[in-house]
């Protein structure tokens, strides 16, 4: 009886399926192997590794502080540069946003969801609107510097520099680690909690031992959702940098407005398969924590 | 539980942090002078001039319809393919689909937007167009990434469903359709809501996929921003940015509202049920 009713809706499924199958196809699957296929090619589609080498091989002469000059890869810099202030903002997402989501989690219901709509409320206004507000806040002569001046205290040159980019990332990414944390932690139980109490933890311990394990999964996709759209970005480091020094993105981003579509296509390549390695390692070794923890 | 004072603090300092940038844009949208570090005086005069900017209302016009059009599509197209998913008993195919699924979640915005470029820029030269990017490219673009948002906004409401519910209502005489229409698309309205909210509010304020796949002509909102900031930025976007919070703030409290509703409902039929026993 029951065979014969699933049987019946077989069909139904494919015709409902089909649009989407194709849809993804097209435009998820197709276009990736479109960027593998313009990395390797030329201007006139002819196979090369021409993009690759640049990307690898390319050098460029900086100025030391002494006034001698050194010959550095041009790509992996950045690509490393990238990396680096990536790691460095998701770093400190974390350490900012654990607090808050296990504050949230422990809360009133009330508290909950009014907390809870104050951390969604900037992720919905435009990004780049954000990062315009700080870039003005951050100047020589914006409000941050005039308040320290007012105070007596120096100014200090923050435009332009790694750690804008890094206070910058850190604003626009903060709710992507709160959020998938927090909603781990809601449904931990209490019970739980008093239960290591009882047998004798001190609040530390019952941190370290308990909520931090049960809290891994939400800690993995928070790491995931702030790691790559920083590893990636172009606008705020073009805007609180003040395009001094590049990432890897703003390196994609000139090279599509230059039109070298081919060359672009072999960065986006390289970061693609980087960022994939990265988060391997990172689930590899969380997923370590996870199992071996018990 | 009650807050601890240094809990209350902390709080208190993150979302002084979260909330000082938009603080400053709503106080200065109402500066007399064009300053953003200097409050010289009270006006409305960068209001009244965003209203007769035609630039940027064009801009917000473009941005509306794209986004209705890509939720349309995509909520419809989603629901759909979350129903087939559902259904489906074929493992393998299963895993495929989830994994494409993931793809566009997973990967960077910027490669997203290379990826269909790259892909827009050689079907146009191949049909020798001169320029291939175009309002129907962001469409596919925008479609394209909210997808996975419905999707996996539906899936776990058809997973809840009592299986039995829709052969229950064919037992008693409804046809297939009927049945899908009677019993398994309200199970999945709040899904299917909260997704096309998803998906609207994504596309709305996607700015690295569009700026890839928008061709000249059609401008949206975020690309008409990025392209005045590159310049000094008129206070008319302040103006403009305290619009969107106010707008937001009101959606957002709205639909608390209606979850609270809901939830107090729940809460009573609980109890009813309770009782009963």
């Amino acid at each position: 009886m029951r065979q014969r009713k699933l049987k019946g809706s077989q069909s139904g499924y494919r015709a409902a399926l089909a649009p989407y199958s194709l849809w993804a196809m097209i435009f998820v699957l197709v276009p990736l192997v479109f960027v593998a296929y313009y990395a390797f090619t030329d201007n006139e589609f002819h196979f090369t590794t021409a993009n690759m080498a640049k990307f690898f091989h390319s050098t460029s002469s900086i100025l030391n502080a002494d006034g001698s000059t050194r010959e550095v890869h041009t790509y992996i810099v950045i690509a490393l540069r990238s990396l680096k202030l990536a790691a460095i903002s998701t770093l400190i997402c974390l350490l900012l946003g654990y607090p808050i989501a296990y504050i949230m989690s422990r809360a009133q219901e009330k508290t909950q969801k009014i907390m809870m709509t104050l951390i969604m409320i900037p992720m919905w206004m435009n990004f780049l609107i954000r990062t315009y507000a700080w870039m003005t806040i951050m100047q020589d002569t914006g409000i941050l510097n005039n308040m320290l001046a007012a105070l007596g205290l120096h100014r200090i040159k923050l435009i332009g520099t790694e750690t804008a980019v890094v206070i910058g990332m850190v604003y626009d990414f903060l709710p992507y680690m709160v959020l998938p944390i927090y909603s781990i932690m809601a449904k931990m139980d209490d019970k739980l909690l008093e239960a290591a109490r009882d047998l004798g933890c001190n609040s530390l311990s019952v941190l370290r031992r308990v909520v931090f394990p049960l809290s891994l999964p939400g800690v993995v996709s928070g790491v995931t959702m702030v790691l790559i759209p920083a590893v990636s970005t172009f606008y705020i480091s073009q805007k609180l940098g003040s395009g001094k020094f590049l990432l890897i993105g703003d390196v994609i981003e000139g090279q599509y407005a230059a039109n070298n579509f081919h060359f672009a296509a072999a960065i986006a390549l390289v970061m693609m398969v980087l960022l994939l390695a990265v988060m391997a390692l990172f689930k590899y070794l969380t997923g370590h924590r996870m199992n071996g923890g018990k | 539980m009650k807050m601890k004072t240094s809990a209350k603090i902390y709080s208190a300092l993150i979302f002084l942090f979260l909330f000082a940038p938009i603080a400053i844009l709503l106080l200065f949208s109402f500066n007399a002078s064009k300053s953003l570090s200097v409050m010289s005086g009270f006006s409305f005069k960068w209001y009244a001039e965003l209203f007769q900017d035609v630039n940027t209302l064009k801009a917000v016009r473009n941005t509306l319809i794209l986004a209705v059009t890509a939720t349309v599509i995509a909520t419809v197209m989603g629901t759909a393919a979350a129903w087939g998913i559902d259904r489906m008993r074929s493992r393998w195919y299963r895993r495929v689909l989830n994994t494409v699924t993931d793809i566009p979640m997973i990967n960077p915005d910027i490669i997203t937007g290379i990826s269909l470029m790259l892909m827009f820029v050689f079907v146009g030269r191949f049909f020798g167009a001169a320029t291939s990017l175009s309002f129907w490219t962001m469409l596919a673009a925008h479609v394209t990434f909210c997808l996975p948002y419905v999707i996996l906004q539906v899936l776990p409401k058809l997973q809840q469903m009592d299986k039995s519910l829709p052969e229950a209502a064919m037992d008693l005489g409804c046809t297939p359709l009927r049945a899908f229409f009677k019993v398994e698309l309200p199970e999945m309205m709040p899904g299917i809501v909260t997704g096309a909210i998803m998906a609207f509010t994504l596309s709305m304020d996607d700015f690295v996929i569009t700026y890839f796949t928008s061709g000249n002509g059609f401008q949206t909102l975020p690309i008409h921003i990025y392209s005045m900031t590159k310049k000094s930025v008129s206070p008319k976007m302040y103006a403009l940015a305290t619009i969107i919070f106010f707008v937001t703030l009101a959606l957002l409290l709205v639909s608390n509202l209606v979850d609270n509703k809901d939830s107090r409902k729940l809460k009573e039929m609980k109890k009813a049920l309770k009782g009963r026993k």
